[in-house]
């Protein structure tokens, strides 16, 4: 019955593998993700560290994305100004990554003189110069600019140590006797004592940072230490007996220590790691694990830019283009995310445009339309974006003494990050310039630069009509198929798809009503209820506080999605979710409209850890209100915060049907088209 | 829910509509090649064969049968050049697939979509065109006539689609020589019409697995796919015990019962309401399809859905028994999403004046409700069956 899988014909019939399946990788894991779990050991270490010099007190560089940021004392008066931690013993996150710093970068910041930045999970980010996987990231594609332009003078050494932090960090997470288990194995151990932890944690540390450079420069106190640390752990091992493997290196080190009970406390300053995570483990690291990290770096997205994490704001801020104040009050769980106050920032850029050099204009003008709002929507900006690329593209030349590969990848790439300080990307954005990178990288060395331009260039439009224009005509011949005389059809803000789907179906004759369901602060609807109304569907107006009401003589819910992810996840404007929830409750099939190349492979399961804010002004004026004026100084109050999300995500568990071009699916099959087709879909 | 009555309206409406509707369709591709007189009005073609299919067993049925199961790829293959050999010959009229299906349909034990399968790979071989594209054209006619002769049969159109699919989609447009390609296609629609027939086989294989003994299974709808499991497990010497719904309006459930009381099998009989009633003893639920669609869900007798309802409520395994060429692209919303096949109740007494029947035959199952699929390709959970569809179809 298939002839796409000719391999699956001889395997046995029962056992199927359904999904992903990944060939024999480990599962990517953060490098640093598992550090909360020795926050214990951290808190134990912080009181024999050394004092906290300037550097360390550099909070919460080594959160992952999903972790509650730090409380706001440090960080609620918006000024990324390094303050001298005192640590807070309830912020045991920041401890925590503090802690981590004092073993691991002390060293290395000092020799090489570069900015203290932060532990190597955050570092990561900087090497993923793709940054298109990262398509929410706001400040990530700087990389790219920062490459070329080489305006941070310590870039270059910052990424050898960031390399070596990687190997340390990537290797731990597949090879059991790397450091960074013993972290997890630290965690496990329940009656371990905490001098003994913070060994652990000293090994961990160190392997982390382990760099060839680090080797040379211990000092004598630290050298005893390490001697110390060694004889302990040999010690440990003899009295684990032959039940222990000796060569099991830290991790049987620390069931041993368990036992040993005691061990001689090592200075917790001490920076050389590679000898006392136990020699047979590192050396190990260093040979097997250097493949793997390149394939890891590859298919892991790198971490997203935390905008509570102050530090990196700041130093991204340096390097931004477009200066846009950050809103006071933010909330606390969406700390994470980029939040400007609007407004104050589009006459700033206008005047800046002469400064901006290899900014094409084209580019700068979507950019602008970005900023303002001008353009939104996920398949229009999309499209913007694609055709203002293809003029850069045709105005391109390649400077001497370059290769058009690299240079025009450079260059998009700081037109991305451009773009991505107007407005973050959204899922659709990025995986169109990860299409057009790819195009480029593909493209025959023998091929003249005019040949690849206009390669390129027919591309971009062979893109935006199949992937977006035929799918959409796609996509509104099949809903059509489901919508029946007599139904009442709910729909959800403004979807360009949805919006084609209702004039088509009324085109054909189908004899329906529609229910606009708005909300505030957009108000999109009302641009879709004023386009319908003139082509003379019947309508129905209301907000989204009726939907429970207006539910009732619903028959459908046809929807949009800024993004569909591979659990079924549909990633949408706010509210699209308490819709899609009411319609399941009262047994209403919701339908999702979307095209197949704004699907991802990420998963997500809540709107926290990736979203957008919008401007809080916005919630807090009601237009022709004058009366309401209860919250016009609400910035002044630090017990507010005001909240304005632009997306949520809907579980799949509400979703009946999501059309796209490859047909009517359900959500359950969006990882078997993203497996099948997005090679065809970003390659074409 | 009020709102509801504007739908319960358009019921009627589409119910008032639809002879006018689906009289000019069926009549239209030819009439006189069309020997289904009304394949739409009273009751759906698909149930017609059924019936005819499933009527009181007689011994020389199950002889018939039993040959069947014996020596089904073999005999059938080597009757089927006869078969065509006959018909070309009978008159010298051109080749006519409906006449080639009604002579595979007659078999009991074949499928309704494997006969379809058989007629459309008996159309490549006697098919005189030269072209590649004249075949193909040719081929999609055919099958065209065959979907239209019963439009209201999902594995029938599904088995079509199915077939075009997987004899189209071959290396064989590369070959230079028309004949060799022919002869490739030809192959290849043989080897379809041999795997849908080993199907159910593999099925049993895979689904006796999951009978354990002393177990209590429902069983809803007459389905052979569900006897040739249930008789393959009696016949590795599992004790089970068998609850079967009485299956009006056409008493499938009588006729289960029957062949399974002959296997020695304990059966007891309940009527379709007691389906709640019994499921507390019920260790799992075991139906056929009529059609799986792209969501993972079945359409089934009526009854299924409700069964499902139930078995799912009270956390009890549904288990479905389908042939992979009945995977269908179809993805219906709700129960009123489908084409309804039409089947007459009988209920013994005059129906009161002014009091309307629900007539339609089949329900559809959400696939929330299911817990796996048996298939020849393997077992499957309800969502893998629009990877399947995908993998085929795009």
């Amino acid at each position: 019955m298939d002839m796409r899988r000719p391999p699956r014909t001889v395997s046995d019939p029962k056992v199927r593998q359904v999904g992903f399946v990944t060939p024999s990788v480990a599962p990517p894991t953060r490098s640093l993700s598992d550090a909360p779990t020795t926050v214990a050991a951290a808190a134990a270490a912080l009181s024999a560290s050394s004092p906290p010099s300037g550097e360390i007190s550099l909070p919460g560089s080594s959160l992952s994305p999903v972790m509650i940021p730090p409380p706001r004392h440090a960080s609620s008066d918006g000024r990324p100004s390094a303050p001298v931690a005192v640590p807070n013993p309830a912020s045991s996150l920041r401890r925590d990554s503090l802690r981590i710093r004092v073993g691991s970068y002390n060293a290395s910041e000092v020799v090489l003189g570069t900015p203290p930045s932060a532990s190597p999970s955050s570092r990561t980010d900087y090497t993923a110069s793709e940054f298109s996987e990262e398509a929410m990231s706001p400040w990530h594609g700087r990389s790219g600019t920062a490459k070329v332009a080489s305006s941070f003078p310590g870039s270059s050494s910052e990424m050898i140590v960031m390399k070596t932090g990687v190997v340390g960090g990537g290797g731990a997470g597949s090879t059991p006797k790397s450091p960074l288990t013993t972290a997890s194995v630290v965690k496990t151990l329940p009656g371990i004592s905490e001098k003994e932890r913070e060994v652990l944690m000293g090994t961990q540390n160190d392997g982390a940072g382990a760099s060839k450079t680090l080797k040379e420069k211990t000092t004598k106190a630290e050298r005893r230490a390490l001697q110390e640390a060694q004889r302990a752990a040999k010690a440990a091992a003899k009295e684990a007996g032959a039940g222990v493997k000796p060569s099991a290196a830290s991790g049987s080190a620390v069931a041993a220590n368990t036992k040993q009970g005691k061990v001689v406390k090592p200075p917790p300053q001490k920076k050389d790691g590679p000898q006392i995570a136990p020699p047979s483990g590192t050396s190990e690291k260093k040979v097997v694990d250097r493949p793997p990290e390149k394939d890891r770096k590859k298919d892991v997205p790198a971490p997203r830019m935390q905008f509570d994490d102050k530090h990196r704001v700041e130093k991204a801020k340096r390097r931004a283009v477009v200066n846009q104040f950050e809103a006071k009050n933010r909330v606390e769980l969406f700390r994470h995310l980029p939040q400007y106050i609007h407004g104050t920032q589009l006459p700033d850029l206008e005047g800046k445009f002469f400064q901006l050099d290899p900014m094409h204009p084209s580019v700068y003008k979507v950019g602008l339309q970005y900023l303002s709002g001008k353009i939104s929507g996920g398949n229009a900006r999309c499209i913007a974006m694609l055709l203002a690329f293809r003029e850069a593209i045709r105005d391109y030349s390649t400077p001497p003494e370059k290769a058009l590969v690299r240079d025009l990848t450079a260059k998009i790439s700081s037109f991305v990050s451009f773009l991505i300080e107007c407005r973050p990307l959204s899922i659709s954005m990025g995986n169109a310039i990860k299409f057009l990178k790819n195009r480029i990288a593909k493209l025959p060395d023998a091929m003249s630069e005019s040949e690849a331009k206009s390669s390129l260039q027919s591309d971009i439009d062979r893109f935006i009509s199949e992937k977006i224009v035929i799918a959409d005509k796609v996509i509104i011949r099949h809903a059509v198929t489901k919508i029946r005389d007599g139904d009442v059809l709910l729909t959800y803000g403004l979807s360009s798809v949805v919006e084609m789907i209702l004039v088509y179906a009324h085109e054909v004759g189908k004899q329906f009503r529609v229910v606009i369901v708005d909300s505030r602060p957009k108000l999109e609807g009302q641009v879709l209820l004023h386009r319908l109304v003139a082509k003379g569907l019947n309508c129905t107006y209301t907000h989204i506080n009726a939907i429970s009401y207006i539910m009732h003589e619903v028959t459908r819910v046809f929807l949009g999605a800024a993004s569909v992810l591979s659990n079924g996840t549909v990633y949408s404007r706010v509210g699209t979710a308490c819709v899609a929830m009411v319609a399941n409750a009262f047994r209403v099939p919701v339908l999702i409209c979307c095209e197949a190349y704004k699907f991802h492979e990420r998963v997500q399961l809540d709107s926290i850890c990736s979203n957008e804010l919008g401007d809080p002004d916005a919630i807090s004026k009601v237009s022709g209100r004058k009366d309401l004026n209860h919250l016009d100084n609400w910035a002044d109050n630090e017990n507010l915060q005001l909240l304005n999300l632009s997306y949520d995500a809907t579980p799949s568990d509400y979703v009946s049907m999501i059309i796209t071009d490859y047909g009517m699916l359900p959500p359950s099959s969006v990882p078997v088209i993203v497996r099948e087709y997005r090679r065809e879909n970003l390659w074409i | 829910m009020w709102g509801r009555s504007a739908s319960f309206l358009l019921d009627k409406r589409l119910r008032d509509q639809r002879p006018s509707l689906s009289s000019p369709s069926s009549s239209s591709p030819d009439s006189t090649m069309d020997p289904n007189p009304n394949p739409n009005h009273g009751v759906s073609a698909y149930y017609q064969t059924r019936a005819e299919h499933h009527a009181i067993v007689s011994s020389d049925w199950l002889a018939q049968a039993q040959a069947a199961v014996d020596g089904e790829g073999d005999t059938a293959l080597m009757e089927r050049p006869h078969a065509s050999v006959a018909v070309s010959l009978s008159a010298s009229k051109p080749f006519s697939v409906i006449d080639e299906f009604n002579y595979w349909r007659k078999k009991p034990d074949l499928a309704e979509a494997v006969a379809a399968i058989m007629a459309l790979a008996a159309v490549i071989r006697s098919c005189e065109a030269t072209t590649m594209m004249e075949l193909e054209i040719e081929l999609k006619k055919a099958s065209d006539t065959l979907k239209s002769w019963d439009t209201t049969s999902i594995s029938l159109s599904a088995g079509c689609d199915l077939f075009m699919r997987y004899v189209t989609r071959t290396s064989a447009v590369e070959y230079e020589d028309f004949h060799a390609a022919k002869l490739r296609l030809i192959e290849r629609g043989e080897k379809f019409g041999e795997i849908s027939m080993k199907a159910r086989r593999t099925i049993a294989m895979l689904g006796q697995d999951f009978i354990f003994d002393g177990c209590t299974i429902l069983v809803h709808g007459f389905s052979r796919v569900v006897l040739e499991v249930l008789k393959l497990a009696a016949s590795n010497r599992k004790l089970f015990r068998i609850f079967c719904t009485e299956g009006r309006p056409d008493k499938t459930g009588l006729r289960l019962s029957k062949e399974l009381a002959a296997l020695g099998v304990p059966v007891k009989l309940l009527i379709d309401s007691a389906v709640a009633y019994a499921m507390d003893e019920v260790d799992m639920v075991f139906v056929g399809a009529d059609g799986v669609v792209e969501s993972g869900g079945i359409i089934n007798m009526m009854g299924t859905y409700q069964t499902a309802l139930v078995a799912h409520s009270m956390n009890k395994p549904v288990y479905v028994a389908a042939e992979s060429y009945k995977f269908a692209r179809l993805y219906p919303l709700d129960q009123k999403d489908l084409e309804p096949a039409l089947h007459p109740i009988d209920f013994g007494v005059p129906i009161p004046s002014g009091v309307e029947v629900e007539t339609s035959a089949r329900d559809y199952t959400p696939p929330q409700y299911l817990t796996l699929l048996f298939t020849d390709l393997g077992v499957l959970t309800p969502s893998v069956v629009s990877d399947e569809l995908i993998q085929l179809y795009l």
